[in-house]
């Protein structure tokens, strides 16, 4: 298994290259899916999980458990998906996953670090399978149920101060995207990590400059969120999301008092130019014609001989 | 009539005095929602989040999560109305033991629409996973508490505050799914649950001097409601059943009601009283029940209509109404 902080730059480069081929594979014999997130945060994962954070061995089966019913008193079995990402100790860090949509990217991302079985891609989007294609709690590598978008910088705030008062050293990373800081709940979130300088909360967003609809500067500019970010007393950092080095920089700093966001600037497109035809319409992947669908099969054959 | 002052302020600290895990979060409604004291006793558990309930929800989700007992204590209408995806997602959905301390229910106050939460019962029926409560008293007031603290999972609490009669003996708690009978007969059955309890007891009894006799069900728990005392009276009413709630008709106790009565086949009319289908606007409590027919005397009336009786009976000659200021030291303001 690959560990945190031991994990040389080559080979985080190395995975967040097989999390975009293991993505761009599925979706292409799926006949489509959410491939430019693949594309614009390949690094961000392999970053998060090869050198940013804290995590044990994975507590849950390689092979994905059927789907075990929704949380509730008669469900007393219940076990939850953030258990691929290792045991709650006091210790160690906590991965919140905010963009629900990016699931098929953290499955990929748990199979490359040896967390889940390559096969259990074989059930994402089945009849009653955990391996969902937007995920809830119960999918692997998911602690909270997130699928509607800027709820989980909160519950991260409210599980960062629960183990600040158990004196609990461990962090929570919550890894977001720039879309959903569109939502008011986002800055709710932010103002009270600053008011309770919930320091130990770390936010990496996938700033791509996409959502849904298209360009975000179309759909709902929120203009620079580094500088709004800032203005609430936030400590920020802009990076080049696909430079591992710099990703994993602001992690190793000491924190500060103020929560911290590292905004990894991406390329939705990156590792597959012929994206950059369908710009801006990005958010998913489904082929119109025969024609384009072997465009994209010839592009993933060059993406293997390339990788 | 004992008359309890702000019964939720002293009883919530000396309950949580052996709890540590039990937190309080609020939305800058602190001393409306009577937790002033509670925060200047227990500052370190009490945690201001601002006006920012879709953030309060969420880390009250989060804190549920590592171990503790978030108790929210804000406006009702902001807890199940503005911010109703966060409670379903980041506390309903994972079953996360967060209790909902909603005030102001129903037309309790002279807010208005704003402020009254007329559909709260409704909706927290439909969430999954919800246990819902109601308070009538302040033995149900200071013994909610525990109930809530039992259940696996999330709590509504339908909170009353400010000067709050003492209906039941405080040897007689609220216990979950039980109804209290507090008054039997045979002719029509009656239920009611928190401030529509007290019109109820105005009227029951005058109703029994005049020849219609009533079993007179409270209720405190909405959901779940599969009490067998309720299903028992519901079948020995021979002329009908009414519900009277501070809250709309639609989806609430009486909803609940028919529904059971439906499934068990009990045939007998039933008449909602509550706001139909309406909302209210900002006048005092007395006024607006009145006005919308929650109080003693539209309960009478609708139990003359499914008997076919004229009592005779006036407001004159029911027990006084108990009328609170709308200005009191009670209230942190006058909402």
């Amino acid at each position: 298994m690959v560990t945190p902080s031991s994990t040389a730059t080559a080979d985080v480069e190395r995975v967040a290259q097989r999390i975009r081929r293991r993505v761009f594979e599925h979706v292409m014999r799926n006949g489509g899916g959410y491939l430019s997130q693949a594309c614009s945060s390949a690094e961000l994962f392999a970053t998060l999980y090869g050198r940013v954070m804290h995590l044990g061995p994975s507590q849950a089966p390689l092979e994905p458990v059927a789907f075990p019913g929704v949380p509730g008193p008669a469900n007393p079995d219940y076990v939850s998906g953030g258990a691929y990402n290792g045991p709650r100790d006091p210790e160690f860090d906590r991965f919140i996953f905010s963009p629900a949509h990016y699931a098929l990217v953290l499955y990929a991302a748990l199979i490359e670090f040896g967390r889940l079985a390559p096969a259990a891609l074989e059930a994402f989007n089945r009849d009653g399978s955990t391996v969902e294609m937007i995920g809830a709690e119960h999918s692997p590598g998911v602690e909270t149920t997130t699928g509607s978008l800027a709820q989980a910088i909160s519950q991260a705030g409210g599980i960062a101060l629960g183990r600040r008062l158990k004196g609990e050293p461990g962090r929570v990373w919550v890894l977001m995207s720039d879309g959903e800081f569109q939502e008011g709940q986002v800055w709710e979130a932010v103002q009270a990590l600053v008011h309770y300088r919930l320091d130990t909360v770390g936010v990496y967003a996938d700033v791509n400059d996409q959502q849904c609809d298209g360009r975000m500067d179309d759909v709902m500019r929120v203009g620079s969120i580094g500088e709004r970010l800032r203005a609430f007393g936030a400590r920020v950092f802009d990076v080049d999301g696909h430079d591992v080095d710099a990703l994993a920089a602001p992690a190793a700093m000491e924190p500060d008092g103020r929560p911290l966001f590292v905004l990894a600037h991406t390329d939705p497109t990156r590792g597959v130019p012929l994206l950059r035809e369908r710009a801006p319409n990005l958010h998913y992947l489904r082929f119109s014609s025969d024609e384009e669908r072997e465009r994209y099969q010839h592009a993933f054959a060059a993406f293997d001989e390339e990788a | 009539m004992e008359i309890v002052n702000r019964p939720h302020v002293q009883n919530f600290i000396r309950w949580a005095a052996d709890k540590p895990e039990v937190v309080v979060l609020s939305a800058d409604l602190t001393n409306s929602c009577e937790v002033g004291a509670w925060r200047d006793t227990y500052p370190e558990r009490f945690f201001s989040l601002g006006m920012a309930e879709q953030n309060m929800l969420g880390f009250a989700g989060g804190l549920a999560r590592e171990g503790f007992e978030p108790f929210v204590h804000t406006f009702a209408v902001f807890i199940y109305r503005r911010p109703y995806d966060q409670l379903a997602m980041s506390i309903a959905y994972p079953n996360l033991p967060v209790r909902l301390m909603a005030f102001l229910p129903g037309i309790t106050t002279p807010g208005g629409v704003t402020h009254q939460a007329i559909e709260d019962v409704a909706v927290m029926r439909a969430t999954p996973n919800m246990t819902v409560l109601e308070t009538g008293d302040a033995t149900e007031v200071e013994s909610v508490l525990d109930v809530a603290h039992a259940v696996d999972g999330p709590v509504y609490v339908r909170f009353l505050r400010g000067r709050v009669p003492r209906l039941f003996p405080r040897t007689e708690p609220m216990v979950l799914g039980q109804a209290r009978v507090l008054h039997e007969g045979d002719d029509v059955t009656v239920l009611t649950a928190g401030i529509t309890t007290e019109e109820a007891l105005r009227a029951v009894p005058a109703l029994a001097d005049a020849g219609v006799h009533a079993t007179h069900l409270h209720v405190s728990t909405h959901k779940p409601f599969d009490d067998p005392t309720v299903l028992a009276a519901l079948r020995r009413a021979k002329r009908g059943v009414v519900t009277l709630e501070n809250h709309t008709i639609v989806g609430g106790l009486g909803t609940a009601v028919a529904e059971l009565m439906a499934e068990h086949a009990v045939g007998t009319p039933l008449v909602r009283l509550g706001l139909r289908d309406t909302y209210a606007h900002g006048a005092s409590q007395a006024y607006l029940m009145r006005e919308y027919g929650l109080d003693a005397m539209a309960l009478v009336r609708a139990v003359e209509r499914l008997t076919d009786t004229d009592t005779g009976l006036a407001e004159d000659d029911l027990a006084k109404v108990r009328v609170e200021e709308v200005h009191s030291l009670a209230k942190a303001e006058a909402l």
